[in-house]
């Protein structure tokens, strides 16, 4: 059957450590972004119209704060997602490994 | 700890054993690791040495290893790893291991010559079998050509023999007896071939018949001969001189010739068995190969444990050349140096390697008094060993200094922290050195700068760029508006800038953030005025402090060595003007740090400095404290002062001294000498040199102008720590600004999958830019710092090392 094996040992270790990086760190922005953390201001994309259009455009920041913490979180899946590929990878790197020898 | 605060106090000491002895007493004092061989005969050239023969045999056994090794992974097979194992090699070991070395490198070779013949063979037997396989058209052609060409009649003109490739003008030539076409079949290269064709042509206008094939390329040929083509050909000529010509034309070109039988049945014949042969040859190559591996694989077993053995004896012999062997070639005489805490242990293992030998005769050691400078050891454990390699390279210390390993175990991450500080890259750099000191088990000199980085990227509140807001932060935007202050809701409108005005109540809680620098600093547009002078003030007080703390240390050094007239006339001129001038520069930081000033009326610290040293005391000016004027008065005049104390006064003391001791030198020498005390041999030693005033006056100049202008310039080159640290946040906030906040913008649907894209190639330049260039950068600043304006207030670093035999370290070099 044809080998699930896409790439070398260092190439999923990368990616291992990356997307334990990734989920750790988005994770951790997703939440500060949808408790509306001060310092990431300006992070959130915001117009000059949603300042004067809206009637509360408190919500409307609120609003935009929780989008794009949410953003962060599906990024956060993305990447367990990733990681749990690249772990399989290295396992099957290292049977490959005790196999030949 | 009194250990790694100064090097080790060394003693030179006489060993006396027996010959027979010598290989196990020196082996064991080899794995032992602590003492160092002095070269007894200095002026022996290496080949004039006793044991040179010896050496000699070593370096042939270890070339036949690497021979050996280099078979074994041509043909891939696995080295076993070694077992630690304490065999003491012995004079017998040596011719053992001698010959069986020998008589396995006589098989390899002769393997592999055997291996080169007879695939050569294969690839003859092979080109024939080719060449036979394609004459077979050629002589069918041939013999068309011979029938159509009969009878011959004297006086036809030409006996035209063309042929599709060569011909291309008819010459006359009159034939006598029966057409007889002889030819010559063989292989040539194929890039040959063209002048080959064209050297016939010359030489015989045509007369001949040149028929060739390639040969058809198979996979076992194309192993035997890489990617050379070679083509079959055959020519057939008339007559034998021609065919003699033809011959040396075809050697010339590097054609190898075969015959060829003409009849069908000969070619048949000579077809099958050359295909016999060809399998048998197969079959003799394919046994040979198995030998071969056969007898590197039982090599293999033991390559390791040999390598060992002969790098041992080696270094035995090597000791043994240092040795003197007295007349009755029954006694070796060494002398050694190793460190007074270690006599026991070295008599214990000299002891242990006699018994083992057998001999009846216990080695004596004894120590001897010595007035050469001995070797500087400084005991590590894994923990500092970086570091005492970092302050080595440097410069290794002269004997019994105070070593400067121990504070730069903190002061070195330390410095480096202040230009990194980024506690979230201090976080994956402390987990990179976590993951490397379980793999490695020494690298702890990263691991430290990474907490390090942590702390200070704690206390810049800065990780990745972004601030942490952890307790509360003691601004408040609230108070500024109506009625307590100033703003209108308009003013938001109209206004790009506002500025919160610190006076109005309220504003500023005045109680300041509890750890750190305040947050609301990080979302300020004027954050880098306040950073900067923060931290440009912070270098500067730490670089006072790093020069104090290292100006004392000299007077450790002082006071160990006896040298009390230094601590007056170096030590404390020095100390008075460091802290007269930079000590109180420090002082007025600290102090306008403390107090309030409204910023409008607010000094400048680097004026007031600058107006002190030129004595400028205009009315304009403000000053921070009454008094200011009388007290900075009076600091400059006792630095100035200092100056020619440290330039004249030791050198009119040392002028008296020498005047004095002119007299009765013998006797104050003698006096001296039967002191016990040690140390202050080894500074009276040097004073007892002939003095020339002049170079003590010019030596004494040097050293005061390189204080007191190293004092500002050094101060001046701890501002890179501000520098750094400035550029480190910079890029980090550019990254975070150019690259992810792009990502965090998208609002779309696939704004998500785009994050996580953008997120990874965050992280890829974070590592690459940010830990890896700004981390090397860090470290090479903070190591010039170390070795420039901190050691070079206390640290001479004249002495040599102290390179024990040692048969670990040996090993390990090899791996």
């Amino acid at each position: 059957m044809a080998s699930l094996l896409f790439c070398g040992p260092k190439l999923a270790a990368c990616g291992l450590v990356l997307s334990i990086w990734g989920v750790i760190m988005l994770a951790m922005l997703g939440i500060f972004f949808t408790t509306h953390s001060a310092v990431l201001i300006e992070d959130v994309p915001f117009t000059e119209e949603d300042m004067h259009n809206q009637q509360t455009p408190l919500q409307g920041i609120y609003d935009l704060y929780n989008k794009v913490g949410y953003n962060c979180f599906i990024a956060a899946a993305i990447y367990v997602a990733i990681g749990f590929l690249s772990f399989c990878q290295v396992r099957l790197n290292k049977r490959k490994e005790y196999l030949v020898h | 700890m009194s250990s790694s605060f100064r090097s080790e106090e060394m003693c030179l000491a006489q060993l006396l054993f027996q010959t027979e002895s010598a290989h196990n007493c020196i082996s064991e004092l080899g794995h032992l690791g602590l003492v160092q061989f002095k070269d007894l005969n200095p002026g022996v050239t290496a080949f004039q040495r006793r044991f040179v023969k010896e050496v000699k045999k070593c370096e042939k056994m270890e070339r036949i290893l690497r021979y050996l090794e280099k078979e074994m992974v041509k043909s891939s097979i696995v080295i076993a790893p070694t077992k630690e194992k304490e065999i003491v090699p012995c004079p017998r070991d040596v011719l053992e291991l001698e010959s069986t070395f020998e008589k396995l490198e006589q098989d390899l070779r002769e393997i592999n010559r055997n291996h080169v013949a007879l695939r050569q063979n294969l690839s003859e037997l092979m080109d024939i079998d080719s060449l036979l396989r394609m004459a077979e058209d050629f002589f069918e052609e041939a013999e068309s050509l011979m029938s159509c060409s009969e009878p011959p009649s004297e006086d036809s003109m030409c006996m035209t023999v063309s042929s599709r490739i060569t011909s291309r003008r008819n010459s006359s030539s009159s034939i006598i007896g029966p057409p007889y076409l002889g030819f010559i079949a063989g292989v040539i290269k194929q890039e040959r071939f063209p002048a080959f064709e064209k050297v016939l042509w010359r030489l015989f206008h045509g007369n001949f018949v040149l028929r060739h094939a390639e040969i058809q390329a198979t996979e076992e040929l194309q192993t035997d001969r890489g990617l050379a083509k070679k083509d079959v050909f055959i020519i057939f000529v008339q007559g034998d001189h021609v065919r003699e010509k033809v011959r040396k034309v075809c050697d010339g070109f590097h054609a190898s010739l075969y015959s060829c039988p003409k009849t069908l049945h000969e070619r048949k014949e000579m077809s099958n068995n050359i295909m016999t042969r060809m399998e048998d040859l197969r079959l003799i190559l394919r046994r040979t190969e198995e030998y071969r591996a056969g007898v590197l694989m039982k090599a293999a077993d033991h390559v390791h444990e040999w390598s060992s053995k002969v790098k041992k004896m080696k270094a035995i012999y090597y000791t043994l050349n240092l040795c003197n062997i007295d007349i009755t070639q029954k006694l070796i005489v060494a002398e050694i140096w190793c460190s007074v805490s270690d006599l026991t242990l070295v008599h214990n293992a000299l002891i242990k390697g006699s018994e083992q030998s057998g001999s009846s005769v216990t080695p004596v050691l004894n120590r001897i008094q010595t007035q050469q400078t001995p070797p500087t050891f400084n005991r590590t454990n894994s923990f500092t060993e970086g570091f005492q390699a970092i302050i080595d390279t440097y410069g290794v210390g002269t004997y019994q200094e105070i070593n400067p390993a121990p504070y730069t175990t903190v002061t070195f991450p330390f410095l480096f922290a202040v230009m990194f500080g980024d506690c979230g890259h201090g976080l994956v750099m402390t987990l990179f050195a976590v993951w490397i000191v379980t793999q490695a088990e020494r690298r702890y000199i990263i691991l430290l700068m990474g907490m390090f980085s942590v702390y200070t990227g704690l206390i810049y509140n800065d990780c990745f760029s972004k601030s942490f807001n952890v307790f509360g932060s003691s601004w408040r935007v609230q108070p500024t508006f109506h009625p307590h202050g100033p703003w209108h809701n308009d003013t938001l409108h109209d206004c790009e800038h506002l500025q919160l005005d610190p006076v109005i109540p309220g504003v500023y809680s005045g109680v300041p953030y509890v750890f750190g620098i305040d947050p609301v600093w990080n979302i300020a547009s004027n954050k880098l005025s306040f950073l900067n002078s923060f931290k440009m003030k912070m270098s500067v007080i730490l670089g006072v402090s790093h020069m104090l703390f290292g100006v004392t240390l000299s007077l450790f050094n002082y006071a160990y060595f006896r040298n009390f007239q230094d601590v007056l006339i170096e030590f404390i001129p020095r100390m008075i003007f460091l802290l007269s001038l930079f000590g109180y520069l420090v002082l007025l930081i600290l102090y306008k740090w403390c107090i309030t000033v409204p910023s409008d009326v607010a000094p400048s610290i680097l004026l007031l400095f600058i107006n002190m040293m030129l004595f400028d005391y205009q009315s304009q000016h403000h000053l921070l404290y009454e008094g200011q004027k009388a007290v900075q008065i009076c600091l400059v005049v006792t630095a100035v002062l200092m100056v020619p104390v440290m330039l004249m006064v030791k050198s009119f003391l040392v002028y008296r001294t020498y005047m004095k001791s002119r007299q009765p030198v013998f006797g104050n020498s003698l006096n001296d000498q039967h002191g016990a005390d040690t140390r202050s041999s080894f500074s009276q030693h040097q004073s007892n040199e002939t003095v020339s005033m002049s170079d003590i006056f010019v030596y004494q100049a040097i050293h005061t102008i390189e204080f007191c202008l190293g004092c500002i310039s050094n101060t001046a080159s701890y501002l890179r720590l501000w520098a750094l640290s400035l550029a480190h946040a910079e890029l980090s906030e550019v990254l975070w600004r150019m690259v992810l906040q792009v990502g965090l913008s998208f609002s779309s649907g696939m704004g998500s999958l785009m994050l996580a894209l953008i997120f990874a190639a965050f992280a890829v330049l974070t590592v690459t830019v940010l830990l890896v260039m700004e981390g090397l950068s860090a470290f090479l600043h903070a190591l010039r710092l170390h070795w420039v304006e901190f050691q070079n207030k206390f640290y001479e670093g004249s002495g040599y090392k102290f390179t024990p035999l040692s048969f670990d370290s040996l090993l390990k070099t090899q791996q």
